[in-house]
């Protein structure tokens, strides 16, 4: 399954607070250690994309991180005036400034034009290989399919004029599985594996981008075999701390036991091609924000399993 | 102060909190608690998409219009309510077209608008469209008076405090400049010399039907906006008035308690009332210590077998302990920004029916 780092462009989302910051940071990271040069790019602006690698002030201009990982924060302006200037070679004698407030307005109601700046810049990166590998922070489940949906809505709404001819060669990188894959990080709860599934439904229906992968993180961690179970079971507690270690140990099991009821949820709806890859939680009190290298190993042995 | 005193005085209770921390299922605890101890009529509205809630409070089918819960529903759940319970579920596009329909001046520009192409994209996207119709359907419920209290779930945004700018951001769209130079005819937008570059940049980047396209429906939109701004502007005024308080929901994950300051902050900042703060799935407290527990303080059976289980469960409560501390440390910096109202024990499995409801509720209440 090792096709995932191989593909050229990843999309990493999920439902906001699943770690897909962190899931993004790792896959960035553990394809540099495998000798890729790769873009990290932060789509939402938030700014998280710098904490994985404790660095600060991440621009749009690619900062490297640590060797091979680039990073950069998008910026609907900035990629416009790139595109303008390389596209319509147009001379900059008056100042974007305005038309960049403006186009937040239409942005806000038109859709797809925000959408268009943000996937063109990074399609283009992925199209002139100057990186072998393009990894997107995305934004949450809910607003990802209109990233990935963008060459099709501004298809629909624009009928002539230049972008719409670029929007074929994007529309052709998008749903194509030797290049592109969807990475949908989830934790295996409820709502986070629901939003994962309705997401793949709607990409299904509507962008046909390819899913590269489903990430479950934060799995508990087996707390004992099924003979210790039992054992477990028929403790007898004889003292009350006795008592508070063995409802520590009910907890956990019963917590699990909720887990791998929603994995296996998410599993018997995932069609088969599509790999699930867990990360277990770190119960590490340290630095949450930190790219540990518990987790790229363990993204590194499933994703090589 | 309690959330019995908050909703006695309120009509309206806002449930806020960022998407998977139990929203729903909070809002529909709070509704079923000050149904069965107070004698208001109260009704629910959610957003609830799994239709879970539906069948928690035993109704089949909960829609755009407000059901009861019958009688025999809390007496098979062992309870008698002293009001009244009701439900509805939110139901965006409907509701949009609903707006359209009072705002639009005539038969013709509804129609115009409810078949054009940008219409539905911009119903289901534009400006927070969730935020805002959710406030929305709230005014229009509580301003048909029928009801005592009035208790939102709000939906997941990308950020809650999308939630309380959705009605500005609606007011402010109607008035923008942009807004009154896409409508403007034709000959006087190019005759406007700032334009100019706008015009060239757009016609060649998007395509010369691009903007007409776009006015045109803006111009229709803009008939509708003396409603829309009046609508948009009670609505703010109803969530900043003594009638109305938020209960702001949260887990003791640090991204979801991030949110909740956020949310308290922006509350705050707005002078809106925070009536309570609950943080939901919060560990047993026993966790937080680790007992000096050997094998010999279990009863019976092969002593190596338990020596080997109870190792197992030192880890377990090594690792737990560092969750539940991570827990009390949010649920610290949490209580320094307003005071913890409830908290919700972490529960194995899902609340299936009323009484499940008001087991939960009266851990809040």
């Amino acid at each position: 399954m090792s096709s995932l780092l191989d593909r050229r462009f990843l999309v990493v989302t999920g439902k906001g607070g699943t770690g897909k910051t962190t899931v993004a940071a790792a896959l960035a990271r553990l394809a540099a250690q495998r000798g890729k040069r790769v873009l990290l790019c932060e789509l939402d602006a938030t700014g998280d994309i710098a904490q994985p690698f404790g660095a600060e002030n991440i621009g749009f201009t690619p900062t490297e991180c640590e060797p091979g990982v680039f990073v950069m924060a998008m910026d609907t302006e900035k990629a416009m005036q790139e595109y303008v200037h390389l596209n319509l070679k147009m001379p900059f004698a008056f100042g974007l400034g305005p038309f960049a407030r403006a186009l937040d307005f239409v942005a806000n109601a038109a859709p797809g034009v925000r959408e268009i700046l943000t996937m063109g810049k990074l399609c283009w990166e992925v199209k002139r290989e100057n990186f072998d590998l393009v990894i997107a922070d995305a934004p949450s489940t809910g607003h990802v399919v209109s990233q990935l949906d963008s060459p099709n809505s501004v298809g629909e709404l624009i009928t002539v004029g230049p972008l719409v001819n670029q929007t074929a060669w994007m529309r052709e990188m998008l749903t194509d599985p030797e290049r592109t894959g969807v990475v949908i990080v989830a934790t295996p709860e409820e709502m986070p594996v629901q939003e994962s599934l309705d997401l793949i439904a709607r990409l299904d229906e509507r962008t046909q981008t390819p899913i590269g992968a489903v990430v479950v993180n934060r799995v508990h961690p087996e707390l004992f075999s099924r003979d210790d179970e039992v054992v477990f079971q028929n403790m007898k507690p004889l003292t009350d701390p006795a008592e508070q270690l063995l409802a520590a140990g009910r907890l956990a099991l019963a917590m699990r036991h909720q887990q791998a009821g929603q994995v296996d949820d998410l599993r018997a709806s995932l069609r088969s091609s599509i790999p699930l890859l867990f990360i277990p939680q770190s119960f590490a009190t340290s630095e949450p924000k930190a790219v540990s290298n518990e987790i790229v190993e363990s993204l590194a042995a499933e994703i090589d399993e | 102060m309690n959330l019995r005193t908050v909703l006695e005085q309120k009509s309206v209770a806002v449930v806020a909190g960022s998407g998977g921390v139990g929203k729903t299922t909070t809002a529909a605890a709070i509704a079923l608690q000050a149904a069965l101890h107070t004698n208001k009529r109260v009704l629910v509205i959610t957003v609830d998409p799994a239709r879970r809630l539906a069948d928690a409070l035993g109704v089949s089918n909960i829609g755009d219009q407000p059901v009861r819960i019958e009688n025999a529903v809390f007496e098979s759940s062992g309870l008698q309510p002293q009001g009244e319970l009701w439900a509805a579920m939110l139901d965006t596009k409907k509701a949009w077209d609903q707006l359209v329909r009072r705002h639009a001046p005539d038969k013709e520009t509804t129609d115009a608008i409810l078949t054009n192409k940008l219409y539905e994209n911009i119903s289901s996207r534009f400006v927070q469209s969730h935020d805002y119709i959710a406030m929305e359907r709230l005014f229009e419920l509580h301003e048909e008076g029928q009801y005592d209290l009035i208790v939102v779930d709000t939906p997941p945004s990308a950020h809650a405090s999308d939630l309380l700018d959705a009605p500005q951001r609606l007011a402010e769209f109607f008035d923008s400049r942009l807004l009154k130079f896409l409508i403007a005819p034709s000959r006087s937008r190019l005759a406007m010399l700032t334009a100019k570059p706008f015009m060239q940049l757009t016609d060649r980047l998007l395509g010369k039907r691009f903007l007409s396209d776009i006015s045109e429906f803006f111009t229709l939109l803009e008939s509708m906006r003396p409603g829309f701004i009046v609508r948009a502007e009670q609505v703010k005024a109803l969530l900043a008035s003594t009638e109305c308080s938020f209960a702001v929901v949260t887990t003791l994950e640090p991204a979801a308690a991030h949110e909740a300051e956020g949310l308290i902050a922006e509350l705050l900042r707005r002078d809106l009332e925070l009536g309570a703060l609950l943080a939901n799935r919060v560990l047993p407290e026993y966790l937080l210590g680790t007992p000096p527990v050997s094998a010999h303080d279990f009863d019976g059976q092969n002593a190596d077998d338990v020596q080997r289980v109870v190792t197992e469960l030192q880890q377990n409560a090594v690792r737990f302990g560092h969750l539940a501390r991570q827990q009390q440390q949010q649920l610290t910096d949490l209580s320094e920004r307003a005071k913890i109202l409830g908290t919700i024990p972490w529960i194995s499995g899902e609340l299936r029916s009323l009484e499940g409801l008001s087991v939960l509720g009266e851990m809040i209440w």
